[in-house]
């Protein structure tokens, strides 16, 4: 009789166990494909892609549009390629993590451990930058960013993703800290160790899944921004900006395989930022909420 | 003036006193235990001795150094926490001398310190590891080990022993005990649990509600608890409260009270200055232990009294048996030899050492000085 019940409940286990796993390549299928179709076409001549199926394996496999894209396709009116605008990107992404990220941590670590009056209302208006719609703020940015002549600088654009970041990272720092117990704050401070050193010594060591969130959500949104980029890149446009530049350029014939190449290659530093730390990052979701 | 001394203190959060005018003189080598129910304020007055919490009224001196403002590591105290507050990135050798690094000690010395108070805890074993990789009462022995490298002053203890298991909970207090007996430290420790109270402290504070009820030797607040608060929350099973009434006979105070069976029971005062009270009402305090069969009597009592009653449970517990009752209309628990025969529902004649009997008066709950 429990025998009976018992191998029921294994093979319905089993039917829905299939289940779930078809449902799930089917949609790993779904985003897989499109980026399928963008390296298969990025490494076939141009004729190929004109002449046929989007979809099938290249005849001839050429890297050429990877080179022309990356060195000597026409950027609005240079044919510069896209590698200046990927240096400028990088110029840009680096800084702008950094420095966000870092003050997103001693944001939450004062709003924390450091708790003063009105400290609430100080996060409270932080998150609400997290909620501000870009258009709102590029008339008021371009004056501010003229007034300091930073405008149409790598500078210039650091300083708007710190600005636009740091309630992001705030928020992430805040909710990390307040899972961490205040008694070791205190029996550090009994040691003798002062703001910083505290810091330093006793929370940043444990601070690594936290700040692997904090690093993969700004890289991807400083790095896929287009709109900040293109209204404050002046002469140091992204790589986002120069792409467009790339695929809508109006002269010639379209070379649809260079565009493909050309959009992995913009897509490429994130993706390689989640491949990296992709496993930290939900690691870093889910901590806090359970204590180990 | 004493070496820690806790002189008109308050503390306030806004509006609301949690403290009330805290004097406490703690002489050197003392083992002071702040004692009381969840959210009377122990923690609280800690952490003001700390200098974790600023102090609203009043001083806190060591060493004859008013410590009103001072700075927590400039006060050369070490302090142990509930959760023993052990930083988890570093090893057990580099968490007990994080203290004496944050205060420029070179590291020769601080290795020096190290070593000692390993051997001392028996922790030498442990050095390189994590605090993740230790039990629990091994994370206890680094929180102790990290106060005594830094040879302070005051050592300041939060419960500490309240994240252990029973049975380790017991070696703790006794290696707690040893270690004060050695090194001669002056202690305030908190905890709510009453045994430790007695069993650690050279002198108890028990407080409720933000004052402090009764300050004395473990024997003082024990013996002659100075009021029903102090009586009831010290002491396991708790001291009997029982209502009874003064009256004179044969020239002495007696308590007259009703048993389970509605007889009028009568028992001899120890204390002459009952008389006093004469004809009124009181609260009369037995601890069960005084209130046994006549074989388990104490030999030296010179006042021990018959009293027979009904029984209405009986619960052996190994070394004891305890005995539930009624008595003036209260619950009352008596506390027998293991292998006294008792049958509930039946009476049995107890011995009661009334000299270990005190009385409360009923308005003040206050006791009635001897
Ligand atoms: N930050 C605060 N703001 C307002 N009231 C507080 C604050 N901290 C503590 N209290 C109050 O002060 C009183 C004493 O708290 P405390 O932590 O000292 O209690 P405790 O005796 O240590 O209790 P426990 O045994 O539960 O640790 C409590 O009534 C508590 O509600
Ligand atoms: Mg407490």
């Amino acid at each position: 009789m429990s025998g009976a019940t018992q191998s029921t409940a294994v093979s319905t286990g089993r039917i829905t166990r299939t289940l779930i796993y078809l449902v799930l390549l089917l949609f790993a299928l779904f985003y897989l494909l499109p980026f399928f179709v963008m390296v298969v076409n990025s490494l076939k001549p141009l004729d190929e892609i004109t002449g046929g199926n989007m979809m099938s394996l290249p005849q001839t496999w050429t890297i050429q549009p990877w080179l022309q894209a990356w060195s000597s396709a026409q950027i609005g009116v240079e044919p510069t390629g896209l590698r200046p605008y990927f240096l400028n990107s990088l110029l840009m992404v680096v800084p702008a993590v950094a420095i966000s990220t870092g003050l997103g941590a001693i944001n939450g670590y004062v709003l924390t451990k450091w708790r003063f009056r009105g400290d609430n209302i100080i996060f409270g208006l932080l998150l609400f930058s997290c909620f501000i719609p870009f258009q709102i703020v590029l008339i008021p940015m371009a004056t501010i960013l003229g007034k300091l002549g930073i405008a149409g600088s790598i500078p210039g654009l650091v300083l708007v993703h710190v600005v636009y970041g740091v309630g992001f990272t705030t928020l992430y720092y805040r909710n990390y800290y307040a899972a961490f117990p205040t008694e070791l704050v205190r029996a550090a401070m009994i040691d003798g160790a002062g703001f910083f050193r505290i810091f330093w010594r006793i929370l940043l060591p444990v601070s690594g899944p936290i700040t692997v969130v904090s690093v993969i959500w700004q890289f991807t949104n400083v790095w896929n921004d287009f709109l900040f980029g293109a209204s404050f890149g002046g002469q140091s446009q992204p790589m986002t900006v120069a792409l467009n530049n790339l695929v809508s350029s109006s002269t010639g014939v379209k070379e649809y395989n260079v565009h493909f190449a050309g959009a992995i290659l913009a897509a490429l530093p994130t993706l390689l930022v989640y491949i990296v730390a992709g496993r930290y990052f939900v690691r870093g979701l889910m901590a806090g909420s359970v204590k180990g | 003036m004493g070496f820690l001394d806790i002189s008109n203190v308050t503390k306030s959060y806004g509006k609301t006193e949690v403290l009330h005018r805290v004097d406490i003189g703690v002489e050197e080598g003392e083992f002071l235990v702040l004692v009381g129910p969840s959210g009377c304020g122990k923690s609280t007055l800690l952490n003001m001795i700390a200098g974790l919490e600023d102090i609203t009224g009043g001083d806190i001196s060591i060493r004859g150094r008013v410590m009103n403002g001072v700075h927590p590591s400039k006060r050369n105290i070490a302090m142990v926490f509930q959760s023993y507050a052990l930083y988890p990135n570093m090893t057990v050798g580099q968490n007990m001398t994080f203290g004496l690094e944050m205060h420029g000690v070179p590291k020769p010395e601080r290795d020096k310190a190290l070593t000692e108070v390993a051997a001392l805890l028996q922790l030498d074993k442990l050095l390189d590891r994590k605090p993740g990789q230790l039990s629990g009462g091994q994370r206890q022995r680094v929180a102790m080990g990290r106060a005594l490298v830094r040879e302070p002053d005051v050592f300041l203890f939060d419960e500490p022993l309240s994240n252990l298991d029973a049975k380790l909970r017991v070696d703790m207090r006794t290696e707690i005990k040893k270690l004060h007996a050695k090194l001669k430290t002056t202690i305030v420790y908190v905890t709510h649990d009453q045994i430790e109270a007695l069993t650690l402290s050279t002198r108890i504070a028990v407080m409720n509600d933000g004052y402090v009820q009764q300050l004395g030797t473990p024997k003082e607040v024990y013996d002659t608890p100075a009021n029903i608060f102090v009586a009831t929350f010290m002491g396991s099973p708790a001291m009997n409260i029982i209502p009874a009434q003064v009256a004179m006979q044969d020239g002495a105070p007696h308590a007259v009270l009703t048993n389970a069976a509605g007889e009028t029971v009568q028992l001899r005062f120890s204390q002459e200055n009952m008389v006093d009270w004469v004809g009124r009402d009181i609260l009369l305090g037995l601890r069960p232990e005084a209130l046994t069969d006549p074989e388990g009597a104490d030999r030296k009592s010179q006042n021990i009294a018959a009293l027979s009653n009904p029984v209405a449970v009986a619960e052996p517990a190994g070394s004891d048996t305890f005995v539930t009752m009624t008595l003036g209309g209260r619950d009352v628990i008596a506390r027998l030899r293991a292998d006294t025969s008792v049958t509930p529902g039946t009476s049995f004649d107890f011995a009661v050492n009334m000299e270990k009997a005190v009385a409360f008066d009923p308005e003040t709950e206050r006791r009635i000085p001897a």
